[in-house]
C-alpha cells in the first residue's frame, strides 16, 4: 500500500510541471475563448440571480420600449425586458445545444468506433445507414420530423442529436480506422479482449483528442440549427426566452434603424468563435491525430 | 571545366576532408551539439566506411558532405572542404552547382526518393542534363553504360520504366546510376542496403563495388553493419555520440579493434547457445495452408516446437513466416490443415480459442512504437493480462508489475511512463514483460529485435535465453537475421514463398550441405572477414559458368 501510493505520488509530482507550461503556453485568443464561455456559463447558471427581471414578466405597457436607465436594453414586443431575456435565453440554448451535442457524440462516437472495429458486414450496414441519412438535407429533414412528432423541448433535442451524429460518426469512424490497424489493437484481440475495453480503453483514448476538438465545432453548429428552427418557429416555443426567436420576433425594429434584434445574434456569433478558439488550441496542444507522441 | 586528365590521379593530394567539423541541433528549444569535432581525410578512389548505431550522428555527417544540413541543425564550428574549397564558407548557388555533379548522394530508401510519376530515365539523367552540361542523347547513353555496369536487366529499355515496375534492389541500383552519370568525385552512400532482404543485398553490394573501383570514385559510406563496410571500405570510422572513437584500415579495425565499444558492434555474433536435447512436444503444426484473398501465402507447411526450445523461423520478406507466427496465435485462420498445442487441437480464431489457451501462447511485435498503446502507462500495459488472465487486484497486481519490470530488467519506477517516454530497447522490454505477464508457455517472438541497434539486441536475446532457462518458455523466433539465429536458436526452420525449404537443428541446417535456396540465404549473409565479397562474387561466376 505504502509502495503504491508512493508511486502515486511520483506519477503526480511528474504531471505537474508539465501543467504550469501548458497553462503557460495558452495564446491569448483561447483566453479570450475561455473568458467568452465562462461569462456564457455564469450567465446561464445565475441567471434568476443576475437578470433584472423574469423571463416572462411582462415589464412595460409600451412593447419595444427604447434603451434606457429602467430597461437597458428595451423592451420587446410584448414588453418584456430585453436584456432580462438575453440572460434566460443564454440558459436555453446553451443547456439545450449542450445535452443536444453530447447525445450527438454518444450516439455517433459509440456506433463510429464499434464499425471501425467490427469492420464487415456491421460497418457496411452502419455506414450505409449514415450515407442515407446524411443525403437528404439537414434542415428540410429536421422540419419534416418536428412537423411529424410535434415540437416539444425533448423531440427537438433527439432530432437534432441522431441528424448531427452522422457527422460524429463519419469523424470517429475514419479516425478510429488508424488506430485500429496499429498492433497493441491486434495484441489486445489476441489476449482475448471483448469489444467494450477495445473501444473503451485501446481506441478511444488515441482518438479522443480529434472528437475533443469536433466536440467543440459541433457545439456551435448544434446551436446555430436550434436557433435557425427557432427563428423559423418550429424550435423552442413562446414564452421559452431563445435567442434565435428573440431575433425573428424583433426583426421589425431593423427597419427603423434599431440595432437591438442583432444583439442576440452577436451574442450567438461571439459564443461561436470563443468556443472555436478553445477547440483550436486544444487540437493544436494534443497534436490532433498523431498518436505517437505520448 | 575540369579535364578529364585531372581525374586520374592516384594517391595524391586529398580531395576531400572534413576538420574538426561540430554540427548542433535544436532540441527542446536548445542547441545541442551532435557532431563533436570529426576529422577525416578521403583520397581519389578511396571508400571510408562510417559505422555506428542509431542517433550516432553518421547521416548528418554524410549530409554534411554534400555541403548542406538538415532543418533545425546548424555548423558551429570546422571546415568541409571538398578539392581545397570551404563548402559551407561558399555560397549556397556554388553548392547546389556541386551536388549531383561533383558530389552525389545514394538514400536508404530509394523507393522514397524517387518521383513516382516519372520514368526512371529522366530521374537518372536529369542531374546531367541541367546541371552537368550534357545533352540529353549523351547522357541516356550514359545511363545505358551505367545500367549495364550496375547489372540491370535490359538495359537499353529499362530507363523506360517506372519506379514501381521494378524491384527494389534495382531501383537502388538506379540510384546508384542517377550518382554516378556524372561521373562524381565523391558519393555519400547512406545505408543504401538497409531495406533490403540479405539476397537482394548482395546483388546490390556487388554492383556498387564493382561501379566504385570501375569509375575510380570516392566514396563515404554510411552503415550500421560492420559486415558490410568490411567489403566496401578501406577505411572505417567507428562514431558514437558523434565523435569518432577508432579510425583506420579495415583489416585493422576487424582484426584488432582497439576500442572496446567497436567489438560490441558485433554483439549479437558473440552470443552462443547450447544446442539442447529434443524435448517433449509442445505444439504441433500440421500440414498448414492459408490465403489472403487469392494469394497463397503458407503452402503445406508443418513444424514442431518442444517445450523451452527455441525454434527459428527464417526467410526473407513475404515468404509467409510472420503469417505462419500470426496463425498460430489466432489470428489468421488457416485453409486447410490444424495446430495442436499441448496434445490438444487449437480453434482457429481468438475469437473461438479458450482463455486459458490465449493465455499460453502470447505473441512480441517487431515494433514496440505500434504494439503499445501510446496513451496507456507501463503499469496499465503490463497489468492488464495480469488482472485479465489471473484476476490480480491491488497490491498483489502492483507487487507482480514491479517483479516483471526486475525480469526484463527494467527499473520498477517505469511503472508510471507512457510508452513514448522510454527508449526503443526499454518499449521492447516492456513488451516482452506484457507477454510475461500471461505466465505463457509458447511466445511468438515476430523480429522483435530487428529494429533494435546490436547492443540493445544482444541484452535482449541474452535475457531471453536466460528467461527460457528460468521459466521453460518456448520460443518462436521470426527473424531474416542469420546472426540472431547462430546466437539464441535451437532448431531452426528455413521458409521460401510460403513453403518450408529446410528444417532440423541448427548444426545440421547451418552447415552442408544445404539445399539450394539455404545456400543462397547462408552465402548472402555478410560476414565479418575483409574478402567476403570477393569470394561470394567469384563462387557465383564459377557456379554461373558451369
Amino acid at each position: 500500500m505504502a509502495l503504491s501510493s508512493m508511486w502515486r505520488q511520483r506519477a503526480a509530482d511528474a504531471t505537474r510541471p508539465g501543467l504550469l507550461a501548458t497553462i503557460r503556453r495558452i495564446p491569448p485568443t483561447a483566453w479570450f475563448g475561455f473568458a467568452v464561455i465562462l461569462l456564457y456559463g455564469g450567465a446561464a447558471l445565475l441567471a434568476p440571480w443576475v437578470a433584472p427581471y423574469g423571463e416572462n414578466e411582462v415589464v412595460s405597457q409600451t412593447p419595444f420600449a427604447p434603451w434606457g436607465a429602467e430597461f437597458w436594453l428595451g423592451t420587446d414586443q410584448l414588453g418584456r425586458d430585453f436584456l432580462s431575456r438575453i440572460i434566460f435565453g443564454a440558459r436555453n440554448s446553451i443547456g439545450i445545444a449542450l445535452v443536444t451535442t453530447i447525445l450527438a457524440f454518444l450516439i455517433g462516437g459509440t456506433l463510429g468506433i464499434v464499425a471501425a472495429t467490427m469492420r464487415g458486414w456491421t460497418d457496411q450496414i452502419l455506414s450505409r445507414l449514415v450515407d442515407s441519412l446524411m443525403s437528404i438535407p439537414d434542415l428540410i429533414f429536421t422540419l419534416m420530423l418536428l412537423a411529424i412528432f410535434g415540437s416539444s423541448v425533448f423531440n427537438l433535442i433527439v432530432i437534432i442529436a441522431v441528424i448531427d451524429a452522422t457527422r460524429v460518426f463519419r469523424l470517429a469512424r475514419a479516425s478510429a480506422f488508424n488506430v485500429v490497424t496499429l498492433e497493441f489493437v491486434e495484441a489486445a484481440e489476441a489476449r482475448g479482449e471483448k469489444l467494450p475495453w477495445l473501444v473503451r480503453q485501446e481506441i478511444l483514448p488515441n482518438i479522443l483528442p480529434v472528437l475533443v476538438s469536433e466536440f467543440g465545432l459541433r457545439f456551435c453548429f448544434v446551436f446555430l440549427s436550434i436557433a435557425a428552427l427557432s427563428f423559423l418557429g418550429v424550435g423552442l416555443q413562446p414564452p421559452m426566452a431563445e435567442w434565435g426567436s428573440m431575433v425573428r420576433d424583433n426583426a421589425a425594429l431593423i427597419s427603423s434603424g434599431d440595432i437591438t434584434p442583432l444583439i442576440p445574434a452577436a451574442a450567438i456569433a461571439l459564443l461561436t468563435v470563443g468556443v472555436n478558439f478553445v477547440a483550436d488550441w486544444y487540437l493544436n496542444e494534443t497534436g490532433g491525430l498523431s498518436h505517437d507522441e505520448g | 571545366m575540369m579535364k578529364v586528365e585531372d581525374a586520374k590521379v592516384e594517391a595524391g593530394p586529398d580531395i576531400f576532408s572534413v576538420e574538426d567539423l561540430r554540427i548542433e541541433a535544436q532540441i527542446g528549444g536548445r542547441w545541442a551539439e551532435i557532431v563533436k569535432g570529426i576529422s577525416f581525410q578521403l583520397k581519389r578512389g578511396e571508400v571510408l566506411g562510417l559505422v555506428g548505431e542509431s542517433g550516432a550522428g553518421k547521416s548528418t555527417i554524410g549530409l554534411a558532405a554534400l555541403g548542406n544540413v538538415k532543418q533545425g541543425c546548424r555548423i558551429a564550428g570546422g571546415r568541409v572542404s571538398f578539392r581545397g574549397q570551404d563548402l559551407f564558407a561558399s555560397p549556397e548557388n556554388i553548392r547546389r552547382k556541386l551536388r549531383g555533379t561533383r558530389i552525389a548522394y545514394v538514400a536508404q530508401s530509394a523507393a522514397a526518393s524517387f518521383n513516382p510519376a516519372k520514368r526512371l530515365m529522366d530521374q537518372v539523367t536529369e542531374a546531367a542534363v541541367k546541371r552537368g552540361g550534357q545533352s540529353k542523347a549523351e547522357a541516356k547513353r550514359n545511363a545505358c553504360r551505367l545500367f549495364r555496369a550496375l547489372q540491370l536487366p535490359d538495359p537499353e529499355i529499362f530507363g523506360d520504366r517506372y519506379p514501381h515496375q521494378v524491384s527494389g534492389g534495382q531501383l537502388q541500383r538506379a540510384m546508384a546510376a542517377m550518382a554516378l552519370i556524372c561521373e562524381p568525385d565523391l558519393i555519400v552512400f547512406d545505408e543504401p542496403t538497409t531495406a533490403l532482404d540479405v539476397t537482394t543485398q548482395v546483388e546490390v553490394l556487388m554492383a556498387v563495388r564493382n561501379a566504385i573501383e570501375t569509375f575510380g570514385v570516392a566514396a563515404i559510406y554510411i552503415t550500421h553493419d560492420l559486415a558490410i563496410v568490411a567489403q566496401m571500405a578501406d577505411r572505417i570510422a567507428v562514431l558514437r555520440y558523434g565523435e569518432i572513437v577508432e579510425q583506420g584500415p579495415t583489416n585493422q579495425i576487424l582484426e584488432n579493434p582497439r576500442h572496446s565499444y567497436t567489438r560490441s558492434l558485433w554483439a549479437v555474433r558473440e552470443i552462443l547457445t547450447e544446442p539442447s536435447q529434443k524435448t517433449r512436444t509442445l505444439l504441433r503444426v500440421d500440414r498448414v495452408s492459408a490465403f489472403y484473398g487469392l494469394l497463397q501465402v503458407l503452402d503445406d507447411v508443418s513444424l514442431e516446437i518442444g517445450r523451452a526450445e527455441t525454434v527459428a523461423l527464417v526467410g526473407e520478406s513475404g515468404s509467409g513466416k510472420s503469417t505462419l507466427g500470426r496463425l498460430i496465435a489466432g489470428l489468421k485462420e488457416p485453409e486447410s490443415g490444424s495446430v495442436t498445442f499441448d496434445g490438444v487441437s487449437c480453434p482457429p480464431s481468438v475469437s473461438t480459442r479458450s482463455k486459458e489457451l490465449l493465455r499460453r501462447i502470447q505473441i512480441i511485435y517487431q515494433s514496440a512504437d505500434t504494439a503499445l498503446n501510446p496513451r496507456h502507462t507501463v503499469r496499465k500495459i503490463i497489468g492488464r493480462p495480469l488482472s485479465f488472465y489471473h484476476g490480480a487486484t491491488g497490491e498483489n497486481r502492483e507487487a507482480r508489475i514491479g517483479e516483471l519490470l526486475k525480469l526484463v530488467e527494467l527499473d520498477p519506477a517505469f511503472a508510471d511512463r507512457l510508452p513514448g517516454q522510454l527508449s526503443g530497447g526499454q518499449r521492447q522490454r516492456v513488451a516482452i514483460a506484457r507477454a510475461l505477464a500471461a505466465n505463457p508457455e509458447l511466445i511468438v517472438c515476430d523480429e522483435i529485435t530487428s529494429a533494435l541497434d546490436q547492443i540493445v539486441q544482444a541484452d535482449i536475446l541474452k535475457m531471453l535465453v536466460s528467461l527460457q532457462e528460468k521459466l521453460g518458455i518456448s520460443y518462436l523466433f521470426i527473424t531474416h537475421d542469420i546472426a540472431t539465429v547462430k546466437a539464441i536458436a535451437n532448431h531452426v526452420v528455413v521458409m521460401h514463398r510460403g513453403q518450408i525449404v529446410e528444417q532440423g537443428p541448427k548444426a545440421d541446417v547451418l552447415s552442408p550441405p544445404h539445399p539450394e535456396y539455404t545456400q543462397l540465404l547462408l552465402s548472402s549473409v555478410p560476414e565479418m572477414t575483409s574478402g567476403w565479397l570477393d569470394k561470394v562474387i567469384s563462387d557465383r561466376r564459377k557456379l554461373a559458368a558451369a
